[in-house]
């Protein structure tokens, strides 16, 4: 059975190292070199990984899970290497010459993202807190006003107290904010997640990526640390070593 | 509970979320050839459906 292929690009860097790495289609990982870039690879059958294959497989979880731990895996494994480029997942192309055509063309861009990150690691950091309950609905004894107001007076109470929750959480969540961008070369936030798929109680006030210096990266953890403890109201979450997914794409800065 | 030292935070598993809010939604989009119809769009809202109807198999039972 002749097997169409795919090139599937995981990552540019400057100097090939490591190697014995499986990638998405258990493929071994190899190298593609143009303009003094080095693109990381892997021949991918198309009737996984075709753009067809492509749209109905993402739609499964299991396979997506399988396959973003495996482009996340390569990419992890050059940047234990050097300065890497994440790519976004599912870039393929016909072959190896489609490739340095992109190596090539962007050969500046790349460049520069390669020194922005070099010698630094992106951290994730997640806060939530804890959402009040509802005040319990008692049964209140009929006030001279009558049961309308005072059922007024009682939404009035859950509705600032949930105000003033969310305020103070966002205030919080800014300064948690604040105080890890100063620690960081670049900041930027992700939309929260929702509360089913983080599966963690409470309210996601912030998902935040920082880019941090190698050597700052302890202070930086401890930081993280400091802000979960200073307020019982606000639980701070690190999340890391990542590539630098956060901080690699020039198209939107 | 957030550990000061990053390296015992490696040691901990990524969460699928957070690994797809990074590999869908981050790292530099470049045209490909194969998937040049696969919107960004297209593949964070595709895995988002497929998500959220999947919830119960994403939520651990810990942490």
């Amino acid at each position: 059975m002749s097997e169409q292929r795919g090139v599937w690009l995981y990552a540019v860097t400057r100097e090939a190292g490591g190697g014995g790495q499986r990638g998405v289609a258990g493929e071994p990982v190899r190298t593609v070199e143009a303009s003094g870039l080095v693109a990381v690879v892997g021949d991918v059958p198309l009737d996984t990984f075709g753009e067809q294959a492509l749209h109905r497989n993402l739609e499964d979880l299991d396979w997506l899970g399988a396959v973003a731990r495996a482009h996340d895996a390569v990419i992890g494994a050059v940047a234990r290497t050097g300065p890497v480029v994440p790519i976004r997942l599912a870039t393929v192309y016909h072959d190896d010459d489609g490739v340095r055509g992109v190596l090539e063309e962007r050969a500046e861009e790349f460049g520069r993202t390669l020194d922005r990150v070099a010698g630094r690691t992106e951290w994730g950091v997640k806060a939530f807190v804890d959402v009040p309950p509802p005040v319990p609905r008692t049964e209140e004894a009929p006030s001279r006003r009558g049961a309308g107001a005072a059922y007024l007076a009682r939404r009035r109470a859950e509705r600032d107290t949930q105000a003033e929750a969310e305020r103070l959480a966002v205030e919080q969540a800014g300064k948690v904010h604040f105080r890890l961008t100063g620690l960081a070369t670049a900041a930027r936030t992700h939309p929260p997640q929702s509360k089913e798929l983080s599966g963690h109680g409470g309210q996601m006030v912030l998902n935040a990526a920082y880019l941090v210096d190698d050597d700052r990266s302890r202070s930086f953890a401890e930081a993280v640390a400091a802000c979960d403890q200073d307020s019982p109201a606000v639980r701070v979450q690190l999340t890391g070593p990542w590539p630098p997914y956060s901080f690699a794409d020039w198209e939107d800065r | 509970m957030t550990e000061p030292v990053p390296a015992t935070v490696a040691d901990r598993p990524v969460s699928l979320v957070d690994l797809l809010d990074r590999v869908l939604a981050g790292g530099v989009v470049v045209s490909g050839e194969i998937t040049l119809s696969i919107a960004d769009v297209d593949l964070v809202h595709i895995s988002l459906r497929t998500l959220l109807s999947s919830v119960s198999a994403l939520v651990p039972a810990h942490d």
